[in-house]
């Protein structure tokens, strides 16, 4: 045990956080900052940028274009890119892409691999149905097959930017006998396809960036498989079990801290900074506490599975930095919506997107996004596994029962 | 930050954890008197853990008393290992001269000298600044006179150290002095007492004790910066004992869930009791983490990087220590409210430990005033 990092990991960190401050367009950087709304330009731009410099799948396999860097070299990517206000890496990349490799063809490999890695082709997901959510496995929509294609049927829904997406890798069923995860199957569907429809859904947080996709007859070619017909489960888990090391989102969070006391030192009550008041100063103390702390359980996790050899970074523990990252992030934006007072209350939808634009702004500048980043931060317990959903999964692993 | 143990240290931990075992357990058969369990500390080499090996120490650090204290909280032992070893004895070999060095250290590592530290009074909380007792020169010879509250072993102890106040006004950070005091020296009052945790400690009080001016710690007048590193040892070194106390007391309920059936199952098939084991585990692990971050930052040369780690490891033990301890009580139900069961031995562990050496408004004070606006990075 020992309190500093390596000479080395510091120098990478350092490293990681001057590419970003050098290479992150402004524009973006300004938006993550306030909290605005990012259009698929700043995600798409980015991962150009971080394609040229070779860092934009560090986690897939060297002869695919990973970095081979050690879990705690690509936690602490995670963390800086996150820090210094880049977008995240979605669209697929971390979630079909690892499965392509692993269980693709050596056609679906060059059809898609290079083009997600330069940034020309993004990912819808297709999991949850409105009848199968925390229950995936109950899933219904269903593909038959007719001669060299399967015909889709049903529906999928809480899909992030379909609007942006070029394919969707989707769970569909394709045996009706037997155990429910026994007969799905993993389909790459193209967007364009005929039948295929997408409707937005406006959230609570003013946004529409979730949506749900219809689709009537729509024929997908069998060689757009993932590996056997009725193994989908298995690839689904592997999927998940995925690119777990950054899932306490320590970079955000700490992004979100210094958002928190430049608010608290910009807010004054009565003359006096709310971040100089006891009552305020506490709880946001508290809070960096429970970050610390977080911030030590994550190296930690990464580290012992590092020793152990497991390579694939923390098993069940991760669900533990999952609970506690969100739940954490909620704490943060609740604390935020509270520090900025009467000004959380006016909103305006222009304001998520472009900013004040030419209007005179409404209250401190700080204040006009974060009643809407609140909300929108409620469904990070809910995603990728219901926090409920992690605690049965790890009260299974603590009991065995 | 490297969170995994070295060779030294994972052996350390090994016999540490045999070592405690078989204390609790010869406790429990048959209770030894506290010198004879002593010595089983020194045996082991335990005594001199942090000290140089020039003075028959192990030349160990903040890593290597976490290991040990984490043994000593899992088996809710009560001997003056956080006192002597963790700030007592690090603090002798800070400030002492090579005399008080050769004299005291050896006989520390040894187990023959059991020395507890005396800083705080009945009114100070755990202000190590406010301090009323007074020390004033006579020729050759040092008064001292006042309180100290709730000294954890003194009972056990042969030497006190205590503070005192040569010059300044009540609260100064300037004008301490540390006192070397025989607990025989006429003046000595020990009013024994036994912690909620069953721990021998006393309220002190000092009658115009008179010393030698050479039994006097460090220079005059400025003793506080080294009594607060002394302390911060002592935290960082409690905060692993209670990740052990945790710890056991986590391992004893998930292993009635197992076990105790109502409905026609282990009560652990059901959610609502789940839920609640996990959030225990999550408590455990985030203080496990942070209380090791705080065992490293103890040798950290960087004062204010060592402070807020301490004081957040202290926090979240004593959020993480309440949590776990109430909520194995109640997941136990009645069981866990009898006095024979032993869940409440942990609970009790950790609300001391929870008081000891600054308590969470404490430690958030001490923390908060070392946060900037803009956030330091860490």
């Amino acid at each position: 045990m020992k309190f500093a990092f390596s000479p080395e990991l510091e120098a990478f960190r350092q490293d990681v956080r001057r590419f970003v401050a050098d290479t992150l367009s402004p524009a973006t950087r300004a938006k993550v900052d306030e909290g605005r709304r990012l259009v698929k330009s700043d995600y798409v731009d980015w991962y150009r940028i971080l394609h040229a410099k070779g860092w934009i799948t560090p986690g897939w396999p060297v002869e695919h274009g990973g970095t081979d860097w050690s879990p705690l070299e690509r936690y602490i990517f995670e963390e800086e890119t996150a820090l210094g206000g880049a977008p995240p890496v979605t669209g697929g990349i971390n979630m079909i892409g690892p499965v392509l490799i692993a269980f693709g063809t050596p056609e679906q490999k060059a059809a898609y691999l290079p083009a997600m890695r330069r940034g020309d082709l993004w990912w819808a997901q297709g999991f949850s149905e409105p009848g199968a959510g925390s229950d995936l496995a109950s899933l219904a929509t269903r593909a038959v097959l007719d001669g060299d294609h399967y015909v889709v049927n049903g529906t999928k829904i809480w899909q992030t930017q379909a609007a942006y997406a070029d394919m969707m890798f989707a769970l569909v069923r394709t045996r009706f006998e037997g155990k429910p995860q026994e007969g799905i199957t993993l389909l790459l569907l193209d967007m364009n396809s005929p039948g295929l429809s997408i409707q937005p859904i406006r959230t609570i947080d003013g946004g529409q960036e979730l949506y749900q996709c219809f689709f009537d007859n729509v024929r997908v070619p069998v060689e757009n498989r993932v590996g056997a017909d009725g193994k989908g489960w298995t690839y689904a888990k592997y999927l998940l079990g995925f690119e777990r090391h950054g899932i306490a989102g320590i970079g955000h969070a700490k992004r979100q801290m210094a958002r928190i006391k430049r608010v608290a030192a910009a807010e004054h009550d009565r003359g006096t900074r709310l971040i100089d008041l006891p009552r305020w100063r506490d709880r946001i103390a508290l809070l960096e506490i429970e970050l610390m702390a977080l911030e030590c359980l994550s190296l930690r996790l990464i580290q012992e599975s590092e020793a152990k050899g497991a390579g694939a970074g923390p098993g069940v523990e991760a669900s533990i930095l999952k609970i506690r990252g969100t739940e954490l992030r909620q704490d943060m934006f609740e604390l935020l919506t509270e520090l900025t007072g009467p000004y959380g209350i006016p909103f305006d939808e222009e304001v998520m997107r472009d900013g004040w634009g030419n209007g005179a702004p409404v209250g401190p500048a700080h204040a006009a996004t974060i009643a809407s980043n609140y909300l929108d931060s409620r469904k990070i317990s809910i995603y990728g596994g219901a926090n409920e959903i992690q605690r049965n999964v790890l009260a299974k692993a603590i009991l065995g029962v | 930050m490297d969170f995994i143990l070295n060779e030294e240290q994972t052996l350390l931990r090994d016999m540490a954890a045999r070592f405690a075992a078989d204390a609790r357990a010869r406790q429990e058969k048959t209770p030894e008197a506290p010198d004879r369990r002593w010595s089983r500390f020194a045996e082991l080499g335990l005594l001199g853990l942090t000290l140089s090996e020039a003075h028959g120490g192990l030349g160990g650090g903040g890593v290597e008393t976490m290991i040990v204290a984490e043994e000593m909280g899992r088996q809710l032992l009560t001997d003056p290992f956080v006192p002597t070893v963790a700030v007592a004895g690090p603090l002798i070999a800070a400030l002492g001269e090579a005399t008080q060095q050769a004299q005291l250290l050896p006989a520390l590592a040894a187990g023959d000298l059991v020395v507890v530290p005396a800083f705080l009074e009945p009114e100070a909380r755990y202000d190590l600044a406010q301090v009323a007792t007074t020390a004033r020169a006579e020729g050759e010879r040092v008064v001292i006179s006042g309180r100290k509250a709730v000294v954890l072993n003194a009972p056990e102890a042969d030497l006190l150290l205590v503070s005192a106040r040569a010059s300044g006004a009540h609260g100064d950070p300037e004008g301490l002095c540390l006192y070397l005091v025989p607990t025989r020296t006429p003046g000595v009052v020990l009013r024994a007492i036994t912690t909620l945790d069953g721990r021998p400690a006393a309220e002190l009080t000092l009658n115009a004790v008179t010393v030698e001016a050479t039994a006097r710690l460090g220079p005059a007048g400025a003793a506080l910066p080294a009594m607060e590193q002394a302390v911060d040892r002592g935290v960082a070194a409690l905060t692993g004992e209670a990740v052990g106390a945790m710890a056991a007391l986590f391992d004893l309920t998930a292993e009635y869930l197992r076990t105790r059936k109502q409905f026609g199952a282990p009560i652990g098939k059901f959610q609502a009791l789940q839920h609640k084991l996990v959030d225990m585990k999550v408590a455990l692990e985030l203080a496990r983490s942070v209380a090791a971050a705080a065992a490293m930052a103890v040798d950290v040369a960087d004062a204010e990087v060592r402070r807020r780690f301490i004081a957040a490891a202290k926090v979240q033990v004593a959020r993480s220590g309440r949590f776990i301890g109430q909520a194995a009580i109640q997941l136990h139900g009645a069981m866990g409210m009898t006095d024979e069961y032993g869940a409440g031995r942990y609970l009790k562990r950790l609300v001391v430990i929870g008081a000891l050496h600054g308590d969470l408004a404490h430690h958030l004070e001490r923390f908060a005033a070392s946060t900037e606006p803009a956030g330091p990075r860490h």
